[in-house]
C-alpha cells in the first residue's frame, strides 16, 4: 500500500481546475458551466488567448468588476456581474444556444453528480424531490467540439462517481469526452475510460477501486503535478 | 394610430384573466420591472388579471417583479428552464404546496420554442434533453446518424419586454445584455408591449442599429429611470 488517503490527498476544485486550465487551447471559443467549472478561467495559461462564451448572450467577456462597480444589466448565467474584454458581442437567447448546438464552441465544461463509461452525464438533479431546474445544461452536452467534466471522484461518502450507468436522472447521453477528477483525468472513448492521468502518490489498483467502471490504459499514464500555491 | 402608450398602467390594461404571457428578461437584465408592477398594481385593484401563466427563464427573485406576481396569486403556472435560484421562496413555496403548475423546459429549446413561434415554425428537432425525462412522451427521430427530439413552437397572447431605446415606430434597441430573450419574445406574442427607457421619434434610432424592428411591437411606453431588479432584491424591496 502507498498509503493514499483518498479525503486528505486528493485534488481541490481549484487544482481540478487548474488541471482543466492546462488545456485549453489557444483561440478556443469556451462556455464554462455555473459554479466549480467558472473557477477554470483563473488559470488560463499566459499566452493563450480564450473567447468565453455565457448562455444569456455575451461572448469575449472578462473578470468580476470590483464591488461597487457592477452593471447589472451585464451579468453572465449564473447572475453574477462581469465585465468585457475588447471584441466583446451581445447577442440573443436563440443566437447564444444556436453557438451551443451548432457545433460553434470547441469546449464546454461542466459539473456531475455521475458520469458513465459511454459519456452519459447526470447533473442536474439527483431525485424526484424538490424543485426541478435544468437551466442550459442539457443544451451544452450537444454541439460543443469536446465536453468535459470537472468533479470530485468519489461521493462525499466515498462512493464512485465514475459508475458503468448512471442511477441519477441523465443531462445527456453519450456527451461527454474528457473527466478532470480530483485523482485523475479520465477520457471516455469508444464507451470506455481512459486512464490519462493521475496522482503520483495513488496506485492504479487504489485509483480503480474508487471507480465504479474499469479503467483502461493505453500508452503511458501521465502525472498530475500541479504547482505549489494553487 | 399611435403604438405609444401614455402609461404602464395604460400599456397592460388589456391584459385578461388566463392569459399566457412571456416576460423578458433573464435574472434582472433587461427584465420589464415597472410593467410588471402595473399588473400587479391591477390586480390588487380590480382582481385581475389571475390565473396566469408566465413564461420567463426564471421562476422570480426576492419579493420583486415576478416573485411578486406570484406571492399575490396571481400565476398558475410557470413555464420556465431554472426556477431554483437564490431567492426563489415565492414559487418553491407555491411549488411545493402544489399550488402554481411547471413546465419546465431546457434554456435553449426554451428559446427555440419562441423563435420559433414568431417565424411560423410549428415545430423543430433538437438533440437537446434526448434520452432525458423532459423528452418522455416528445417524438423522436434520427438524423444523419444522431437521435433528436421533436419540439414545438411557444407562443403567447402577450408579451412584455424592456428595450433601452425606442421610438414610435416601435423599434428597439437593448443595452449591454438586457437583450437575452426579448427580441425573441417580442415575435411570439400576439401583442407585444414594450417599456423603453428612452422614447423617441421615427429615426431617433439609426435603422442599422435596430434591434427588434417595430412590425414585432404593438404597444411602446417609456419608463425613464427603469428600476434594477438585482438592486431591489439586494435592498429587500417587497413590492
Amino acid at each position: 500500500m502507498s498509503g493514499f488517503n483518498l479525503m486528505e490527498d486528493k485534488l481541490s476544485n481549484a487544482q481540478i481546475a487548474w488541471r482543466a486550465a492546462q488545456d485549453l487551447e489557444d483561440g478556443s471559443y469556451v462556455n464554462l458551466g455555473i459554479g466549480f467549472p467558472e473557477m477554470i478561467a483563473k488559470f488560463q495559461p499566459e499566452g493563450r488567448n480564450v473567447t468565453y462564451h455565457t448562455e444569456n448572450g455575451v461572448l469575449g467577456f472578462g473578470r468580476a468588476p470590483a464591488e461597487g462597480e457592477e452593471d447589472w444589466d451585464l451579468i453572465n448565467a449564473g447572475k453574477k456581474a462581469i465585465t468585457l474584454n475588447p471584441g466583446a458581442s451581445f447577442f440573443h437567447h436563440a443566437d447564444s444556444f444556436a453557438m451551443v448546438r451548432g457545433g460553434h464552441l470547441d469546449l464546454a465544461v461542466l459539473g456531475a453528480y455521475q458520469v458513465a463509461q459511454n459519456g452519459d452525464l447526470a447533473n442536474w438533479r439527483v431525485g424526484s424531490k424538490g424543485v426541478p431546474a435544468v437551466g442550459g445544461a442539457m443544451d451544452l452536452v450537444h454541439g460543443a467540439r469536446r465536453v468535459a467534466v470537472v468533479t470530485d471522484h468519489v461521493t462525499k461518502d466515498g462512493g464512485p462517481k465514475l459508475v458503468e450507468e448512471c442511477t441519477f436522472p441523465l443531462t445527456g447521453v453519450g456527451c461527454v469526452t474528457r473527466v478532470y477528477t480530483s485523482l485523475a483525468v479520465i477520457d471516455i472513448a469508444e464507451g470506455r475510460f481512459v486512464l490519462r492521468d493521475k496522482l503520483p502518490a495513488i496506485s492504479l489498483e487504489e485509483l480503480q477501486a474508487v471507480t465504479g467502471a474499469r479503467l483502461h490504459i493505453e500508452g503511458e499514464v501521465g502525472a498530475i503535478v500541479v504547482p505549489e500555491g494553487i | 394610430m399611435t403604438k405609444v402608450s401614455p402609461s404602464v398602467a395604460d400599456a397592460i390594461a388589456d391584459i385578461p384573466d388566463g392569459a399566457q404571457i412571456m416576460i423578458g428578461g433573464f435574472g434582472g437584465s433587461g427584465a420589464p420591472i415597472e410593467l410588471i408592477h402595473a399588473l400587479i398594481d391591477r390586480f390588487r385593484a380590480t382582481g385581475s388579471p389571475s390565473n396566469l401563466t408566465l413564461i420567463n427563464n426564471n421562476a422570480g427573485n426576492g419579493s420583486i417583479g415576478i416573485a411578486a406576481m406570484i406571492k399575490a396569486g396571481m400565476v398558475g403556472k410557470m413555464i420556465c428552464s431554472f426556477p431554483r435560484s437564490s431567492n426563489a421562496e415565492a414559487f418553491n413555496e407555491k411549488y411545493l404546496a402544489g399550488e402554481i403548475a411547471l413546465e419546465l423546459v431546457p434554456q435553449g429549446t426554451l428559446a427555440e420554442r419562441i423563435r420559433a413561434a414568431g417565424a411560423g415554425i410549428p415545430a423543430f428537432y433538437t438533440p437537446t434533453s434526448f434520452g432525458t425525462e423532459l423528452a418522455e412522451g416528445k417524438p423522436s427521430e434520427e438524423f444523419d446518424g444522431k437521435m433528436y427530439v421533436r419540439e414545438r413552437w411557444l407562443k403567447a397572447d402577450f408579451a412584455l419586454v424592456k428595450g433601452h431605446d425606442g421610438d414610435e415606430a416601435g423599434n428597439l434597441t437593448y443595452r449591454l445584455a438586457g437583450r437575452n430573450f426579448n427580441p425573441l419574445m417580442a415575435m411570439a406574442a400576439d401583442r407585444t408591449i414594450a417599456q423603453v427607457s428612452n422614447l423617441g421619434a421615427p429615426g431617433s434610432i439609426a435603422p442599422e442599429a435596430v434591434i427588434t424592428p417595430g412590425i414585432f411591437v404593438d404597444v411602446v411606453v417609456e419608463v425613464s429611470e427603469p428600476q434594477q431588479e438585482e438592486m431591489l432584491v439586494r435592498t429587500g424591496v417587497i413590492y
